[in-house]
């Protein structure tokens, strides 16, 4: 008998049949996705999803005899009181009293069953179909990560390394060349001495035959000792080398207003854009780094949690944002190290002297960035009056201009929860036309 | 007490109890039972690698299916929140024989697992008639993983998807995948394997592009009635093995394609038998390991605590609800089964006058194992019942039939466990246990190959039981799938009239 521990085998044998599942599957859970995106505390936008899939979309059929109708007859055990000839009244819906269920392994009964996405999963499936506009900037000086590679053998090493494969091969080349006695030429030698010094009744040709073989034994003795098996020159060690690996790198500039106008409500819906595209950009780039600038009638740039939580008042001018990013910019990240991205959310209010200051330094930015996204929050209350373009906020109209000059920019109005998501689609959407 | 040291003492195990435990196991089952096994391998996995292994339908190598990664997110999600047990065990028929025994076990329970799988199942592998006819216990590993392997390339050179096309199609009829009856030349694995790289090599070297830019033949005149007749002799019809009629006729899968028909076919019938005899091959399990463990117990080897934890797991094991108890969920198959042999011991060694009357043969006849032997042998499901279920464990049991007629609003108990029902009962469980009335009989009758290449399939209903409609539409359409051409299914009762009429097409992009 044999026993095997099988417990250190690599797990997750049935990942791949598990992916197979979720792409069958996929139409179910890319919808669960997206409903759940809106319903979602801002905490949790990435964690696990619990999907409920119909039984009916990952059916598979069998032909099997359908558990009511015709002449069927059951066994049962444990009888109490009937005798034969009794009638029972059937229960309804049928089929309750025989052995109903058998014979149908996905069991008719089951209406759909729950499936449990990983964070991984549920980011593939959130960020299907998306991709960045214009990641060419790949060739980078500073950051290059380094990745092992095999390189060879070589002839010294840690003995982990050993190459166990081709230090046996050396092994054997050298063996064979320095003619090391085999084992079995050696026993094969010894047989033949013992048969002739078995026997007492040798002739004179057979004794000569036998000192001669003695001899030669002797000689493979001492050739089989002074070469080794083994020997420290045969040893090779598997190689490995640092191999640099250009890292693509991506900064992420967040621009808000923070004025009086902008309510909790809407700074809500700007942070939930503002941390999908953070997610999506952190599974585009390995690494990626947040600025994060808000603004009021001045600019500043703070850190997460003053940006989302803390209030200001005062005016708006959204020049000094922009102008703010392009310092930052040329402090921190020269754009042709960089993949620069921006997004600004603002309710689209600004000083009407600052229209003029404000185009032109988007003017200047825009050809620094890989891609520029301005949304635009507004409350309920503002979806009738905005809906139609016509009718359209300061922001709104000025950069509506530059839409035309600049293919990496884009805008869209936010109004809920809801919007959030398809907006975002829209603006990554493969193959995407400046919108 | 005997003889004998215990062999372990606490639920703690390691490899040399395991070891030491095999050996006394074996030491009982080859030289006091006389079982005759396949050589053991027993490996050792974690409750994760247990799930791993149920969604490939306890296969360790199996190839890749999105349907085995649903069964995985079931049965774990159903493990994660109790609803569900593991099983302690999966058994193989290999050669040699593997068992799983999980690593959470107590030592009783790894002894347990290891009488009723490494030595009852493997056992009953070895012996029954119908896994020596059907099943190829040297070749299947290897055939398993050919198949993984020749699956993942096609994968490779056509994609997932037209893989799944062909897998999803050729599963949805596995069940009428199978030879009931044997005719065709058994299948030999390993040759199997063989054929088709043999194939795929001959087609390599043959191969002449040249070919591809001759003028298609058109479309051949039509035949005349004498020609139709000779082509459906030459096409075997009725066929009953809806799978083997497809690869071999289907006008237009690719010959990979077959070949992936082919193994799903091979798969089913590796599996056929196990669905004939679940309920002997269980009743023998549980009749080995509950005569080992007593016996264990009797030569002093193991302590009253394991004995008494082995008890209460083998009560479980066999428990069976009654009909109206809200568990009751159908005949448990380790229950009868065990309950079975358990009765057949008690007829061969201790007699009634009943037992004389009815079962001569064996009554009384003295050699426990022989008999038993015999009948794992030589028997499968429904042919057991037919020939060993006595009136005293009818009675025991407690067993009655219940008639359900259509038009009638009652069930009627149409026989008890009586003088004069015993023959009812014995015989409604028997066509409860034949594969013959439990599945559908659908078998290919016509097709027509001069005109729109129709399949024409027949489903004889027994009992005007119909087919599941849902299912049996979505499987028709697989079916079309694989054809090529529109298929049909005529229901047709007892008395020839047709019941029903179920059409599908094939889908149109290709």
């Amino acid at each position: 008998m044999n026993i095997i521990d099988r417990r250190p085998n690599p797990k997750g044998k049935s990942h791949t049949n598990r992916q197979r599942f979720i792409r069958v599957a996929k139409e179910t859970i890319r919808e669960a996705v997206k409903r759940s995106i809106k319903d979602r505390a801002l905490g949790d936008v990435d964690s696990k999803e619990v999907v409920d899939i119909p039984m009916k979309r990952i059916n598979e059929p069998r032909f099997h005899h359908s558990a009511q109708g015709g002449e069927r007859d059951h066994v049962l055990p444990g009888n109490k009181e009937y005798v034969a000839g009794d009638a029972l009244p059937k229960p309804r819906g049928g089929g309750g009293g025989g052995g109903g269920r058998e014979g149908s392994p996905d069991g008719e009964g089951e209406d759909s069953f729950q499936f449990t996405l990983s964070r991984e999963e549920y980011l593939d499936v959130l960020f299907e179909e998306l991709e960045l506009p214009d990641m060419a900037k790949t060739h980078l000086k500073e950051t290059m990560g380094f990745r092992t590679t095999r390189a060879g053998f070589s002839a010294t090493g840690a003995p982990n390394n050993l190459s166990l494969l081709r230090t046996m091969r050396k092994s054997f080349a050298r063996r064979i060349s320095l003619g090391r006695p085999k084992l079995a030429e050696m026993a094969a030698m010894d047989s033949a001495i013992a048969g002739l010094a078995d026997r007492s009744d040798r002739s004179p040709e057979e004794e000569d035959n036998l000192i001669e073989l003695r001899a030669e034994r002797e000689n493979k003795v001492r050739r089989l000792k002074r070469i080794a098996y083994i020997d420290p020159v045969d040893l090779r060690y598997n190689r490995f080398e640092p191999t640099p690996k250009p890292m693509a790198q991506a900064v992420m500039f967040c621009l808000m207003d923070v004025s009086g106008s902008m309510t909790e409500q809407m700074k809500d819906l700007a942070k939930r854009f503002f941390l999908l595209l953070h997610l999506f950009l952190s599974r585009k780039y390995e690494k990626i780094e947040v600025v994060f600038i808000r603004h009021t009638s001045e600019a500043r740039e703070v850190d997460e949690e003053t940006f989302f939580r803390s209030r200001e008042t005062g005016g708006t001018v959204v020049s000094t944002a922009l102008a703010e990013m392009q310092r930052v910019i040329t402090e921190r990240y020269p754009p042709e190290d960089w993949n620069i991205y921006a997004a600004q959310a603002s309710d689209g209010d600004n000083f009407s002297s600052d229209r003029a200051a404000c185009l032109r330094l988007l003017d200047q930015l825009l050809p620094l960035c890989q891609y520029f996204a301005y949304i635009e929050v507004l409350d309920e209350q503002a979806v009738d009056i905005f809906r139609d373009d016509n009718n359209a906020s300061v922001l709104w109209r000025d950069y509506k201009t530059a839409l035309e000059s600049h293919a990496n920019f884009a805008m869209k109005r936010v109004f809920s929860k809801a919007d959030i998501f398809p907006v975002f689609h829209q603006l990554f959407a493969k193959g995407r036309k400046a919108a | 007490m005997g003889q004998h040291e215990l062999l372990f003492q606490g639920a703690a195990w390691d490899f040399s109890t395991i070891q030491r435990t095999f050996a006394a196991i074996e030491d009982i089952a080859v030289n006091e039972l006389g079982l005759d096994t396949y050589p053991n391998q027993i490996e050792l996995i974690s409750s994760e690698q247990m799930l791993d292994a149920y969604s490939s339908i306890g296969m360790p190598i199996f190839y890749n299916h999105w349907s085995f990664g649903k069964h995985f997110a079931r049965d774990e999600k159903a493990y994660r929140k109790g609803y569900a047990g593991l099983a302690y065990e999966i058994v193989i028929n290999s050669n040699p024989c593997i068992s799983y025994i999980m690593e959470d076990n107590t030592m009783t329970m790894q002894a347990l697992v290891m009488a009723h799988a490494a030595f009852g199942h493997n056992h009953f592998f070895k012996n029954n008639y119908l896994f020596k006819e059907w099943t190829d216990a040297d070749g299947i590993l290897d055939y398993l993983s050919f198949a993984k392997a020749y699956v993942a390339r096609c994968e490779e050179k056509h994609g997932v998807p037209a893989v799944e096309r062909i897998l999803d199609a050729a599963h949805a009829l596995m069940d009428q995948g199978v030879d009931r009856y044997s005719r065709r030349s058994r299948p030999r694995l390993a040759d199997e394997k063989k054929r088709a790289e043999m194939r795929l090599a001959h087609r390599q070297e043959t191969f002449n592009d040249l070919w591809r830019t001759l003028p298609q033949k058109k479309e051949a005149a039509s035949l005349s009635d004498g020609e139709i007749d000779a082509r459906r002799a030459a096409l075997g019809l009725p066929e009953e093995n809806l799978l083997y009629f497809i690869e071999k006729f289907s006008p237009r899968l690719k010959d990979w394609e077959r070949e992936l028909v082919r193994i799903v076919r091979n798969v089913a019938q590796y599996f056929y038998p196990q669905r004939q005899t679940k309920m002997m091959n269980e009743g023998c399990a549980t009749y080995v390991h509950y005569r080992i463990m007593n016996r264990l117990y009797d030569r002093g080897q193991i302590g009253e605590g394991a004995i008494l934890e082995f008890l209460s797991s083998h009560a479980n094991v066999v428990f069976q609800p009654d009909f109206d108890d809200p568990r009751y969920s159908g005949i448990n198959p380790y229950a009868l089964g065990f309950e079975m042999m358990r009765d057949i011991e008690r007829i061969v060694s201790a007699p009634t006058d009943e037992d004389r009357a009815v079962m001569p043969a064996i009554a009384g006849q003295g050699d426990v194992m022989g008999v038993l032997k015999n009948a794992w042998a030589e028997y499968r499901d429904d042919s057991f019942i037919a020939q060993y279920l006595s009136p005293h464990l009818m009675r025991k049991m407690r067993l009655f039939k219940l008639a359900d007629r259509p038009d009638d609003p009652h069930y009627l108990v149409d026989s008890i466990h009586d003088e004069r029902g015993y023959d009812g009962v014995r015989r409604a469980l028997v066509r409860q246990y034949d594969p013959g009335f439990r599945e559908p009989n659908i078998e290919v009758t016509d097709v027509d190959l001069s005109g729109d290449r129709r399949l024409v399939l027949t489903h004889r209903m027994s009992n005007g039981v119909p087919l599941s409609e849902d299912n049996a539409k979505a499987s028709l359409n697989y079916i079309a799938e694989l054809w090529g051409y529109a298929a049909h299914l005529n229901g047709i009762d007892a008395d020839g009239t047709t019941r029903y009429h179920l059409e599908a097409g094939p889908t149109e992009a290709r």
